[in-house]
């Protein structure tokens, strides 16, 4: 792999950029890999990297039945933050927020990542207690946030109305490491890393069956024929239960429409990203101006990577009533995606009942943010069958009735 | 230069002249103009800067595809950023602004970049400012963040008006070309309702402008006779200004009219959004014409040809003085022919096909204009102003064969159809290579919920470029019966489809070549991306930012998926195009939000004593759409004193709560025992006529979700008391039941909460109070004893009275009509005089419920508490065999001895724990967090006791009563609290029993 650098480029540019490497090498599926992952977005991606990278596995697969970074991965709003309620969670995402600090130099790729803080905004007085909950939790899982009143939110984001008629803001929850990461690089940065250490990212190939013996697992059958292995992830997000259904086993996952969209580009406005749960919209600017905009999720299952209008009017309003600027910005273009909710909206990073079958889902509408961290974790579940980060989130426990509930702490968990 | 013809224009009038002003420089146009035509009428061809490089852009287009000519558009309040001059209507003292540069549009600091665009090719930023690490957050990302962005961020509230509304159709004819009308006229004239809206202020699309004859008539007449046609029929909606912005599943059609948009402060809402259930939806949206890609055609006075063709014909403006042609197609030949109608001169037209032989280049021979045939540009000569062009071969690499001198170029390199509306749903394309375009695939249409085509593409839209043709399937898809309108233009020989002029152009060149103007992407950033593996369409999309600027790659997207495909040397279909979104052009924020702001945010419920608290000093707080008085304060009091004073009258004396936001749910019917015995945990069913019983819901999980009073008012019927926040909630939860589940079961449910004015009287003087309101119901401790309910007259308004209490004090809940709640409200408040009435809000409510150790929904409960958890297992009976929640209770996690459950925390010095607390335990886990073993649930001052009060769930708590644990806030303090039982207050009940 060449490396990435401001001399690379200037090197490049004396010779018309013609001496580029691909960034992740084309390949044909092996008859056989030690470990195969399914589905190339970020946490397939990541699971992958840190395999080969923390546990020397390298003999692997990524297969994709689009194109990688495509799912989930390359839809979402990038909001990156761990201030989050419960124990578990806040250990993952914590992990995965401080892994995110350093990636752009772990990968030789810039990512991105921006840490110019994550605001939740507390505009009933139930909020305000909600809050001051998690920045107590936060406290002792050591994650550094802070709950500010409206004066310090106002100087912080100078175009929001504090004082709209119906919902004043009376305080926020600010994680001021927290922010957002370009996700395409994510994905790109990944997927180019692995490909550096020889393993095959297959695209335009579908996983169509999963081949067991004696309750093990021996392969995959996919659109460019059968291959084998001892181990494999099963990481698809919104397509996890067919996954499962191949494997003979049944997960707790619905898979529903989330949407966002983006305003017309626009000089710099704000330099935080803005949660408001009460109203139910995020709102951030992109490096390229854009106002990012997102809500909340449709009501009802569906796959088409579309959702319903009335949901895009609603966020929209939030936000307009929130940030009244915005009013005269225009939507550049809406969007959807298909995400994968469990019972309690916390992940299942698993063993299954299937032996050397794995699975990694349920990241939801939030698990951007917790790609480095979820790759972290899974890698370290299917190179030693335990892994500490990953515990509490086997999807037995719903079965034990040992909820990782964080929609206590959030309406909208992104 | 660009002028102002003497003659012509169709769409402008002469005599009505208007002023604006663009970067202050004061300028006239006519009424009809848009702010493009005025602007090139004023010589002003260069308009904006690009994005990344910021290249002096100028007005390519004439409509909606335009990419480069946006401007901050109006001042103060209703100063807009990014608005397109081509779609902007002109109109008196209209002022616009550049954007994305610094210090002036003439002279950018910023395109610098432009020199430096070698160092910067697509994706650059994922190669650089990796080291050193902070330097990303606090250097290069500021840097680019200026950089970027286009026009300014408006300040200040939007002073405008905004409408939504719905609309209902059989068919949405979308598109006011020919097509459009034509299809229009045959579903109007077969009696359907029909809707048909274009998103300019004008009709008739390309015809008008190409002279097309329709049924033996000027384009123009034909056009005018149709609107009149439609205009008298009573099932038809003929709407100008109105753009089809998307399309969603089961024919919901999205539209947005920009009403006043022209006329600004005019009073009229700026734009309406309609939302449209349309049967079926015909696309008569017309093709786009695309670029070429040759060295500098972004220079400013590079243009399309049809731009340049509309420019002349309906605003009687030249581009250019001269104007080369450029094209790979026939009807570029139009431009020329228009052009010299005007009396302009056009040096040549530059054709890429080998050989050109059809009628439309003949009459231009016959003008004396030059057609060189096999040729290409090899490169435009100007920096912010085209002066020339070099020819080359087409076939070669560029080498210049003559120079010819000019201001403006028109190019052509063939035509998209406009399929979004076809594709938002799932409509597939199909590639034509005669066409060399995409064009909607018949095959495989978006399906409606009848699994049949929801959207017909028709004309130019369907891949139809000729008007005969594009008549007669407009016609056909609009259901037409008899013959279809017919038309005659000159005809056209076939297109060659051409990329990248010269053919063989090498990196030097292909790195001027523009494919997206307004994002800076090249032909040669596109096999960039190609080479380094970022080969899916999408990936070169995102890699490149190809199409992901405020067009949308209108212009953009086919030539940058063509050259794509070289790159890899495949198919065009093979490569396929990304994924089309609404909307089709941007829209309002404003517009989306329609009417609901500020107060009319969202729906804003009030009690019928609303305005009573509001002239009383409420504090309010929102509670879901509710507002509920927190306290009320007096003048010169704090919120805090206000707080301590209600909760000591209420209990010394006299308080009264309006409690009307409380959820009753009736439930009534044969089975509504046997379904409250499910949905409670607690039996319902065995409760007495008469009586009160205090329910728990659970979920499946076994998680505690609502709780509330039960009373029984009849044999077959129960009033059912919700939190207020879980009134509509609760009410939706049993009619999930009640029709998903156990549909058979003969109950109703109503929600009769907003029916009903409740109020709270609360306190010792409770009794003394409404007796002497006089009434007809016995309200003494044996006749109505607590947890008893009773009817009849009070003050002389019929009421129920529940002896209920959450205080821990005497106190009856009252249920009038609503329409009487502020009458009663009002006697009680008179009553109480000589009682000491005080009204108390929500804060002394929740204060005295926490004296008593009451538990509450959102502070004991968090969506993971049972009900055992809470001390509650008297409520979950023990002889039903089946409830909601049941089976969720007995997994081996909530069964587990060992959980944190509710206890009360007393702090020896009386301090307040912070809300929100954690119980510390020793030691860490596994990722290296510290252990805990509880948290404050609820914390106050208790004005009762003067000392602070705390709720908590404990690890094993009742156990532990006695101990003292260390809690450490926030706040940097930590605080020493004790377990103790919840109940501060009255733990015998003696107050309330009274
Ligand atoms: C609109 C939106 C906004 C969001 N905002 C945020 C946010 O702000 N912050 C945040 O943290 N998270 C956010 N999220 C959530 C986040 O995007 C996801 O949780 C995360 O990207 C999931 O990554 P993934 O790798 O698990 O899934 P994906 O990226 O979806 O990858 C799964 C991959 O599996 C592939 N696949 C599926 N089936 C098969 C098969 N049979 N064979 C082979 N491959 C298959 C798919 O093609 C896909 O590429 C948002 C999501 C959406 C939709």
């Amino acid at each position: 792999m060449k490396r990435y650098s401001v001399f690379a480029v200037a090197r490049e540019a004396l010779r018309n950029h013609q001496g580029w490497d691909r960034a992740w090498a084309k390949a044909d599926p092996k008859p056989r890999y030690d470990a195969i992952v399914v589905g190339a977005g970020g946490h397939g991606l990541a699971s992958a990297y840190y395999l080969g990278r923390n546990h020397g596995i390298t003999n692997v697969a990524v297969i994709e039945k689009g194109w990688l970074g495509g799912g989930n991965t390359g839809r979402n709003t990038t909001i990156i933050r761990s201030n989050y309620l419960q124990d578990p969670s806040a250990a993952i995402y914590e992990k995965s927020r401080s892994l995110y600090e350093t990636l752009s130099q772990d990968l030789n790729y810039n990512i991105m990542f921006s840490p110019r803080g994550v605001m939740m905004l507390a505009q009933t007085q139930h909020e305000v207690r909600g809050y001051l909950r998690t920045a107590h939790a936060n406290a002792l899982q050591g994650v550094a946030t802070e709950f500010i009143g409206p004066e310090r939110v106002k100087e912080l984001v100078p175009i929001i109305d504090t004082n709209g008629p119906r919902y004043p803001v009376l305080g926020a929850l600010w994680q001021p490491r927290a922010g957002t990461a370009r996700h395409d690089a994510v994905a790109w940065g990944y997927a180019r890393a692995c490909s550096a250490m020889g393993m095959d990212i297959i695209q335009n190939c579908e996983v169509t069956g999963i081949r067991r013996e004696g309750g093990k697992v021996t392969g995959v059958e996919t659109t460019k024929g059968a291959i084998g292995c001892d181990r494999l992830g099963i990481v698809v997000a919104g397509h996890s239960s067919q996954l499962a259904d191949m494997a003979g086993f049944r997960l707790p996952i619905e898979s529903v429409a989330l949407q966002a969209l983006v305003s017309e580009p626009i000089k710099p406005c704000m330099d935080v990203v803005v949660m408001a749960n009460t109203v139910h919209g995020y709102l951030s600017q992109s490096d390229k101006g854009e106002m990012v905009i997102g809500g909340g999720t449709d009501g009802f299952n569906n796959y088409t990577q579309r959702g319903s209008w009335h949901h895009i009017e609603e966020t929209v309003r939030a936000l307009v009533e929130t940030f009244p600027m915005l009013s005269r910005l225009k939507m550049l273009r809406q969007w959807g995606g298909i995400v994968d909710m469990t019972g309690d909206r916390s992940p299942i990073i698993s063993k299954t009942p299937v032996e050397g079958v794995f699975v990694n889902c349920g990241w939801g509408t939030g698990g951007f943010k917790a790609i480095p961290g979820s790759g972290w974790a899974m890698a370290e579940l299917m190179a030693k069958g335990a892994s500490p980060l990953a515990e509490e989130f086997s999807m037995f426990r719903f079965r034990e009735g040992k909820f990782i509930d964080e929609s206590v702490a959030a309406g909208v968990a992104h | 230069m660009s002028t102002r013809l003497a003659q012509g224009g169709r769409l402008i009038d002469r005599q009505k002249p208007l002023r604006f002003t663009f970067n202050g420089l004061p300028m006239e146009g006519y009424e009809g103009d848009t702010m493009a035509a005025a602007l090139l009428a004023n010589d002003r061809m260069l308009v904006g800067r690009s994005f990344k490089y910021h290249r002096p852009r100028g007005i390519v287009a004439s409509g909606a595809e335009e990419p480069n000519a946006l401007v901050g558009l109006g001042e103060g309040a209703r100063f807009e950023p990014n608005q397109r001059v081509t779609t902007t209507e002109l109109f008196d003292g209209a002022s616009a602004i550049s954007q994305n540069h610094w210090p002036s549009l003439d002279f950018d600091i910023g395109a610098i970049n432009a020199r430096l665009a070698r160092f910067l090719p697509a994706g650059f930023y994922y190669k650089m400012f990796i080291h050193p690490r902070p330097f990303w957050k606090h250097v290069y990302e500021p840097f680019i963040r200026q950089s970027a962005g286009l026009g300014r961020a408006p300040k200040d509230r939007d002073p405008d008006r905004y409408e939504q509304a719905y609309g209902f159709c059989d068919v949405a004819v979308v598109g006011g070309g020919v097509a459009g009308l034509a299809a229009a006229l045959a579903a109007g004239r077969a009696g359907k309702r029909v809707w048909l809206m274009e998103q300019a202020a004008h009709w008739g699309g390309r015809a008008v402008v190409d002279g097309v004859t329709v049924d033996g008539a000027a384009a123009e007449d034909w056009v005018a006779a149709a609107l009149a046609e439609l205009g008298g029929m009573a099932n038809v909606r003929v709407k100008a200004r109105t753009m089809a912005a998307g399309l969603y599943d089961h024919g919901y059609l999205l539209a947005y009219e920009r009403i006043a948009d022209h006329t600004p402060g005019d009073g009229r809402p700026r734009h309406r959004l309609w939302r449209i259930r349309a049967g079926q939806v015909i696309a008569a949206t017309g093709a786009i014409e695309r670029p070429l890609a040759f060295a500098g055609n972004d220079v400013p006075g590079v243009m399309l040809a049809s731009a340049v063709r509309d420019y002349a014909v309906n605003w009687a403006v030249s581009p250019g003085d001269r104007t080369v042609i450029v094209t790979n197609n026939d009807d570029a030949y139009r431009t020329a022919l228009a052009l010299a109608d005007a009396g302009l001169v056009v040096p040549a037209v530059v054709d890429a096909r080998a050989c050109v032989t059809g009628a439309l280049p003949q009459a231009v021979r016959d003008r004396g204009i030059r057609v060189l045939e096999g040729r290409g540009i090899a490169k435009v000569k100007g920096g912010k102003r085209v002066t020339g062009v070099a020819i080359c071969a087409q076939a070669g690499e560029g080498s210049v064969l003559e120079e010819i001198g000019c201001d403006a170029v028109a190019m052509s390199g063939g035509w998209s159809p406009v399929v979004h509306l076809w594709s938002h749903c799932g409509g597939k394309l199909a590639w034509d290579e005669a066409g060399a375009m995409f064009r909607p695939d018949p095959a495989r249409p978006p399906t409606g919920a009848d699994g049949a085509a929801m959207v017909v593409a028709a004309g130019a839209a369907n891949g139809h470029l000729q008007a005969a043709d594009c008549l007669a399937d407009a016609h056909a898809a609009g259901g037409g019966t008899g013959a279809a309108p017919t038309a005659v233009t000159e005809a056209e020989a076939p297109l060659e489809p051409v990329w990248i002029m010269p053919q063989g152009a090498g990196p030097a060149l292909r790195a001027k070549m523009w494919l997206d103007y307004q994002n800076d992407v090249k032909v040669s950033d596109v096999q960039l991306a190609a080479r380094e593996g970022y080969e899916s369409v999408e990936h070169t999309k995102r890699y490149t930012t190809l199409g992901m600027a405020t067009d949308q790659g209108k212009l953009s997207n086919i030539n940058g998926l063509a050259v794509l495909s070289e790159a890899l040397h495949q198919p065009i279909p093979a490569t396929g195009t990304t994924t089309f979104r609404p909307p089709y052009t941007p829209i309002s924020l404003a517009a989306i939000a329609g009417e609901a702001k500020g107060e009319l945010f969202q729906p804003l419920r009030r009690t019928p004593m609303h305005d009573w608290h509001e002239a009383h000093g409420a504090y309010w707080e929102p509670v879901g759409h509710w507002r509920r008085p927190y306290c009320y304060q007096r003048s010169g009091e704090g919120i805090e004193d206000a707080v301590r004073r209600e909760v000591r009258n209420t209990r010394n004396g006299l308080g009264l709560l309006d409690a009307s936001t409380l959820g009753k749910i009736v439930v009534k019917g044969p089975d509504a025992g046997r379904f409250l015995d499910m949905l409670y945990t607690n039996m319902m069913s065995t409760l007495p006529v008469g009586k009160c019983r205090y329910g728990l819901m659970c979920n499946e999980q076994g998680f505690l979700s609502d709780d509330g009073v039960v009373a029984r008012l009849s044999d077959d019927t129960w009033l059912c008391h919700t939190t207020s926040g879980g009134a509509d909630r609760i009410h939706g939860w049993m009619e999930d039941w009640l029709q998903c589940e156990w549909w058979d079961w003969k109950v109703y449910t109503a929600n009769l909460t907003e029916q009903f004015a409740q109020v709270a009287v609360v306190g010792p003087k409770a009794r003394a109070v409404l007796e002497k309101l006089g009434g007809d119901i016995d309200l003494s401790a044996a006749a109505l004893p607590f947890m008893h309910w009773a009817e009849g007259t009070l003050g002389g308004i019929s009421a129920r009275v529940f002896r209920i209490s959450f205080s821990g004090e005497l106190s009856y809940e009252i249920a009038v009509p609503a329409g009487q709640g502020r009458a009663f409200w009002e006697q009680l408040i008179a009553a109480g005089e000589d009682f000491g009435v005080m009204p108390y809000g929500t804060e002394a409510l929740h204060i005295m419920r926490a004296e008593k150790g009451f538990i509450m929904i959102g502070d004991e409960t968090d969506g993971t508490v049972i009900p055992q958890d809470l001390g509650l297992d008297w409520a979950i009976s023990k002889k039903k065999a089946d409830f909601l929640g049941k089976r969720g209770m007995e997994r081996t996690h909530m069964t587990d001895p060992n959980r944190w459950k509710l206890v009360g925390l007393e702090t020896p010095d009386g301090s307040v724990i912070p809300d929100g607390a954690y119980v510390p335990a020793t030691g860490v886990n596994a990722n290296g967090q510290k252990n805990t073993q509880g948290r404050v649930t609820s914390t106050y001052h208790s004005p009762t006791l003067d000392r602070g009060i705390a709720m908590a769930l404990v690890l094993n708590g009742p156990d532990r009563m006695g101990e003292v644990l260390d809690i450490p806030g926030i706040d940097g303090k930590v605080y020493r609290a004790k377990i103790v039982s919840p109940v501060f207050y009255d733990p015998e009940g003696e107050k309330q029993n009274v």
